[in-house]
């Protein structure tokens, strides 16, 4: 409590700039082929050896920038979620968001849809993404109240759960059934430019509509009643809350799979490095995220083992004793 | 400066009629005790008069419709202390203060000089000065009650709506948060607010409006409205009214059947 708190923000943002960086310039550098940095920024710059370039820009760079984007998304809709729903449990997934865009991907993985075009699968995901939150609006009707959505969301994620349970059940073989379950795991692994693209946009405009309502998190610590007292229009911030998480989280659920565990426990690393407040660690969340699914992801490279770890397992492993770390010294307080 | 007007409010919870067709004018400058039994639906109208809930009938600010008003307006006009606030994060005192100046923020600016000086005066004039760096939520229930009303001062609005901010108060800050409330109306803000303790109604208020059943049934000078056949009628006790100097005591004394 001693620095100023601007300072301190300041201090923690920059300070996850620079791991982030340092996060990217590895996963770039860092697989089955080692690449020296010197090499790696030779071939960003355009004036490096064909396979450094074939390596970096084609394999690298993309899932890099996935990586990124996926963990700053999923770090971004925890951190909102917890401010929205001001419950330290919740994360992504809670709304049905994900497993509602997961059970896009598999539908178009069961019936084949997949293998016509590259783009099917993302576009399915996150259609069905959308869909999800038009069913949660309508379980949760005009109801405000954080409770109601959270059981709607749990309605809409069980169903969407159980319905990727019934295509695998029902899957026509085994290998589609491998395929399903493979791409449930969530994996960054063999992603192209096209995955980037259509990524990005989701994830652009999804952060957008969730950084937009830094304030009206902030005015509800005080409950419903103390923030609209405050000027807060939370018919609205609730629109661009479910829409933002329904638009982002479907857009990166669709290129990387079901990732759990991103969103639940990077607002709870950055939150005691800020005031605590919801608004304070929306973006050191997303810079977060960033930096813990890029480690993930460097992490699946060089572990070895006979086939490559999928990224949601160690996500996963490494959530886990963290969360338990978390609780264990904030038992007293969040 | 600000009057609020209110015709023919009413609210409807579920279907039970809680606020009954209550007409008032509350002028700026006054104290105003909204008083009643458990039940009686003060709470409900302050919340009417915020625009909290759906209500019948006309609020006016200052002649302008409620229902016209932008809620950022409303908020820079009406602060509101609701009642057994629960704090939802672990934010620092002077934190949780410092949203009380949400509404007067301009889009993506940052608490600015001028905030943080109102957030400093709120702090001072609620007696909560040394706790801002403690955390809220591991407050005592009196000290957080201050806090929240410090959070209320903060917004500087021209009317201040308190619901029970005496609730889990010693005598000592009890005496403190009435003379604070007088204190805003004598620099001109409309303060109402709800109280259960009659004896601080009849000594800070300049007028009482006691509610039954969601119904104003007196509306005037404390000492015209406490009397011993209303506390009868509306309360159910016999009470022990005593005057002694300027200063008038209201005890109840037992239940009256």
């Amino acid at each position: 409590m001693t620095t100023h708190p601007c300072g301190r923000r300041s201090a923690l943002i920059g300070g996850l700039v620079v791991l982030m960086i340092v996060a990217s310039i590895a996963s770039l550098a860092l697989g089955t082929v080692p690449l020296a940095p010197g090499r790696v920024l030779a071939a960003l710059g355009g004036h490096g050896d064909a396979v450094a370039s074939a390596i970096v820009l084609e394999l690298r760079l993309p899932r890099t920038i996935l990586g990124l984007a996926v963990g700053a998304m999923l770090g971004l809709a925890g951190a909102a979620l917890q401010g929205y729903l001001r419950n330290p449990l919740a994360e992504p997934s809670v709304l049905g968001a994900s497993n509602a865009a997961a059970l896009g991907a598999v539908a178009a993985i069961y019936f084949g849809l997949a293998d016509l075009h590259p783009v099917v699968l993302p576009v399915l995901a996150i259609a069905a993404g959308l869909v999800s939150l038009v069913l949660l609006f309508a379980i949760a009707g005009r109801s405000e109240s954080p409770l109601t959505l959270i059981l709607a969301g749990i309605a809409v994620s069980t169903l969407a759960g159980a319905a990727i349970s019934l295509a695998l059940n029902l899957s026509p073989n085994p290998f589609a059934a491998m395929e399903i379950m493979t791409w449930l795991l969530g994996s960054l692994e063999n992603r192209s430019f096209q995955h980037v693209w259509i990524a990005l946009p989701c994830i652009a405009a999804g952060s957008a509509l969730l950084l937009f309502d830094a304030r009206a998190l902030d005015a509800l610590t005080l409950g419903e009643d103390g923030a609209r007292a405050l000027g807060a229009d939370l018919r609205a911030t609730r629109l661009r809350l479910l829409l933002g998480v329904a638009i982002g989280v479907g857009g990166a659920v669709a290129v990387s799979g079901s990732i759990g565990f991103v969103g639940l426990i990077v607002p709870h690393l950055v939150r005691p490095l800020t005031d605590r407040s919801p608004s304070a660690i929306l973006l050191p969340s997303a810079l977060a995220g960033a930096v813990l699914l890029t480690c993930a992801d460097i992490g699946v490279r060089l572990i070895p083992a006979t086939s490559e770890l999928k990224l949601g397992v160690v996500t996963a492993f490494l959530g886990v004793p963290v969360f338990l770390a978390y609780l264990i010294r904030e038992r007293r307080l969040w | 400066m600000v009057t609020i007007a209110l015709d023919h409010v009413g609210v409807v919870l579920g279907r039970r009629p809680v606020v009954r067709d209550v007409r008032a004018v509350l002028a700026p400058g006054t104290l105003v005790g909204i008083i009643g039994p458990n039940g009686a639906g003060k709470s409900t109208l302050l919340r009417a008069i915020l625009g909290l809930v759906p209500a019948a009938g006309n609020v006016r600010i200052d002649d302008v419709p409620l229902a016209s008003m932008a809620r950022g307006a409303v908020a820079r006009t009406l602060a509101y202390l609701p009642q057994g606030q629960t704090l939802h994060w672990p934010l620092t005192v002077e934190r949780l203060v410092a949203l009380g100046r949400l509404p007067h923020l301009a889009p993506m600016s940052r608490v600015g000089e001028a905030d943080a000086a109102a957030v400093a005066r709120a702090l001072e004039r609620a007696g909560v000065s040394d706790l801002r760096d403690r955390i809220a939520t591991e407050l005592s229930g009196g000290e957080r009650a201050r806090v929240l009303l410090a959070r209320a001062l903060a917004v500087e609005a021209p009317a201040l709506l308190a619901d029970e901010p005496l609730a889990s108060l010693d005598p000592g800050h009890q005496i403190d948060v009435m003379e604070l409330l007088r204190a805003e109306a004598n620099g001109g803000a409309l303060v109402v607010t709800v109280l259960h303790d009659l004896t601080m109604a009849a000594r800070y208020c300049d007028r009482l409006l006691l509610m039954d059943a969601g119904a104003i049934v007196a509306d005037g000078a404390p000492l015209d409205v406490l009397t011993p056949e209303r506390l009868r009628a509306v309360y159910g006790i016999t009470a022990a009214i005593e005057r002694h100097g300027g200063t008038t005591t209201i005890v109840p004394v037992a239940r009256a059947y």
